[in-house]
């Protein structure tokens, strides 16, 4: 086993090293990224007979960078793959990154598939919708996808402003039908989604986001006119026996988003705010409005008891009116612990529990990484679920409690 | 430069002002005096660019080396603007910190962090933790502004170094962090009469023992005027543990301008 795991990314990064060197030979750029094994155990037998014990994967994720000008102009290509033993969906290449910026006097240039966070509260994600998320790749949602983008950026005494225009949309990603975990209904991304308005995939998305920072506070303010990255409905493309459905298709409507995303620091204390409302542009739920919000704080203590260790506590309150979108975070907190153990190998540990009020289902977890030597890492990540009794929104996931090692290999 | 410590103060009773006397120095004058002089010689750098090799070395003597890249432009009457960009361990790899130090109010900090895509502001008022796990503290590496301490000057003292083994000539100053979420009581400095750097800087934690030795080892003058250490040594007596920064390919004037220094800026660094 152990060695199976050692083996994999050697032998990944034997064919990807062979093909590196030429292209360093060829344009002298800066090649990095890394290599790695994962194995994904599940501590109960499957709820899904089609679902196993245990999913073995690797993957890569390369990453060239020339530039030139002074360092004015650059280009940026970073490539991901990910082949995982059951999951066909999960088993997926992106194109993380094809870009080219310019930084002209006053402005900023980028053109190309390029990714762009914005936020600031570390359990949910709200206003962030450039980038699509890469479900598959962690139940977390951090993982997004690359988006074909033109995006103008400047910094000015009165603050920050991104403008974006998104030419083409990305469809989430799903576990497929061995992939786990998973909802009951398999999501079938294989197939057409079905888009409510004409012009589909090609839709041409605009977003602005002003930003500023002063000194104990930053804020920022977006909006977003385009396809929903998130769909706001399911339609049922296959049924079982019974006349169940067993397989949907996602459905993508048009959106207005105006989300704010600001921070304060307060002595040891940073408060955190995100908020976005939406309407419904197109579809059956053209005109429906929707509010939700996530807000907390993070404290950290530098140098717990007397070592060199810090300790941070994150709370986070959670809340939506559902109005377009289900999610498990309509009434929910959030609380963590991290632990940043300041050492040699950057050891971190965060562990967190996610209470519902309404059912009060709670998702547990914890996550830990750590180097080793100069070129390795080691992350574990654990995730419980609890309260899954029928009706209550984790049901789906009661069998699911799962251990995650990553192994990776950077160069 | 006055170098007469025998001084009167003169209290202005109910402000708590202090009316340093014309004529004589205490040894808080004098100390802050050697402090304005040092930090007088080093303006007019306008920026600055090196590269940096870290290596952490643990009890056991086991090493783990980074590799990092800072630029700096000064800033006229505030701290400097400061980004350090790491190169190793490859998989921190284009992470990148964005400081805007600043003399009496807190410094500004980003974190750039290149697979989120992710700029995080940091809450940096306690600047007493480890940069990176080495045993530099984020306080250490901030830019040393005047008004950051108060001062006291102790004696004048001949210490023995690698550059200068048969002594060199130092003022011993002891300073005291005007930053209330400074991990330190005070600092000693040995402050080359000559140069105007400080040769060695001892750290005192809060509990007032003696915590951490800065060494500066062989120092080079640039444009004729700014003098650099190759090398700084930080010895933790406490926990054994030491760093080794080893600065490399020192250029100033480089034409940096605030751009170079925004927030843009840290997402493109690499």
């Amino acid at each position: 086993m152990k060695t199976g795991v050692l083996l994999f990314p050697a032998i990944l990064f034997s064919v990807l090293t062979a093909s590196i060197v030429d292209i360093n030979i060829a344009i002298a750029g800066d090649l990095s990224g890394y290599v790695g094994a994962q194995i994904r155990s599940f501590f109960n037998n499957p709820g899904i007979p089609e679902q196993h014990n245990n999913y073995l994967s690797g993957v890569v994720e390369p990453d060239f960078y020339q530039s030139w000008d002074n360092d004015k102009q650059n280009v940026e290509v970073k490539l991901f793959y990910r082949k995982d033993q059951y999951d066909k969906q999960r088993t997926h290449a992106d194109i993380r990154e094809l870009s080219w910026t310019d930084v002209l006097q006053n402005w900023e240039i980028r053109a190309g598939i390029s990714k762009v966070f914005w936020g600031v509260t570390e359990t949910q994600h709200l206003v962030d919708i450039i980038n699509q998320t890469d479900q598959v790749e962690d139940v977390d949602g951090e993982d997004k996808l690359g988006q074909p983008m033109i995006k103008a950026s400047t910094e000015r005494d009165w603050g920050s402003l991104d403008i974006f225009i998104l030419p083409g949309f990305r469809e989430r990603t799903y576990p497929g039908v061995e992939g786990r975990p998973r909802p009951a209904i398999v999501i079938d991304t294989g197939r057409p989604a079905v888009y409510d308005f004409s012009a589909g995939k090609h839709h041409i998305d605009y977003a602005l986001r002003y930003s500023y920072s002063g000194d104990n506070i930053e804020f920022g303010v977006s909006l977003f006119s385009g396809v929903d990255r998130e769909p706001t409905d399911f339609v049922p493309v296959a049924f079982n026996p019974l006349g169940r459905p067993t397989t949907v298709v996602p459905v993508y409507s048009l959106i207005n988003q105006l989300g704010f995303d600001g921070q304060a620091f307060v002595g040891d204390w940073t408060w955190k705010l995100e908020a976005a409302a939406a309407e419904v542009r197109s579809g059956k739920k053209r005109g429906t409005k929707s509010f939700k919000t996530v807000g907390g704080f993070e404290y950290t203590l530098v140098g717990v008891l007397d070592s060199i260790m810090d300790l941070g506590f994150v709370v986070e309150y959670h809340y939506s009116d559902q109005h377009i979108h289900q999610t498990i975070f309509d009434n929910d907190l959030a609380t963590a612990l991290r632990f940043v153990f300041n050492d040699a190998q950057s050891t971190e540990i965060l562990a967190g529990i996610v209470t519902d009020a309404n059912t009060q289902s709670l998702g547990s977890f914890i996550e830990a990484s750590r180097r080793l030597g100069e070129s390795w890492t080691l992350e574990a990540e654990l995730r419980a679920f609890h309260g899954t009794k029928i009706s209550r929104p984790l049901f789906a996931f009661r069998f699911d409690d799962f251990a995650q090692i990553d192994l990776k290999y950077y160069f | 430069m006055r170098l007469i410590s025998t001084g009167i103060l003169l209290m202005i009773t109910g402000y708590g002002l202090l009316l340093p006397c014309a004529q004589a120095q205490t040894a808080a004058e004098k100390g802050l005096a050697i402090a304005v002089e040092a930090d007088k010689r080093d303006n007019g750098f306008v920026d600055s660019k090196a590269d940096l090799i870290m290596e952490l070395r643990n009890k056991q003597g086991d090493v783990s080396t980074r590799y990092i890249r800072i630029k700096t432009l000064e800033v006229a009457n505030d701290g400097d603007k400061s980004l350090s960009i790491f190169d190793k361990p490859a998989d921190v790899k284009g992470t990148a910190f964005l400081t805007y130090s600043h003399a009496l109010k807190p410094d500004e900090q980003w974190l750039y962090l290149p697979a989120l895509r992710r700029v995080k502001r940091i809450n940096s008022k306690n600047k007493s933790g480890p940069f990176m796990g080495s045993e530099f503290a984020y306080e250490d590496l901030s830019s040393q502004e005047v008004k950051k301490y108060t001062y006291k000057y102790l004696r004048d003292e001949k210490i023995k170094t690698r550059e200068f083994p048969q002594g060199v000539d130092c003022f011993v100053v002891e300073r005291y962090p005007t930053y209330a979420h400074s991990g330190y009581t005070r600092e000693v400095a040995w402050i080359n009469k000559d140069r105007y750097i400080a040769e060695k800087i001892d750290f005192y934690d809060r509990k007032n023992t003696l915590l951490k030795t800065l060494t500066n080892i062989n120092e080079k003058q640039y444009l004729n005027r700014y003098w650099r250490p190759d090398q700084m040594l930080m010895e933790n007596h406490q926990s054994g543990k030491s760093t080794l920064l080893t600065w490399k390919n020192y250029h100033f004037k480089n034409g940096f301008t605030r751009r170079d220094f925004s927030r843009n800026s840290l997402k493109r660094a690499r």
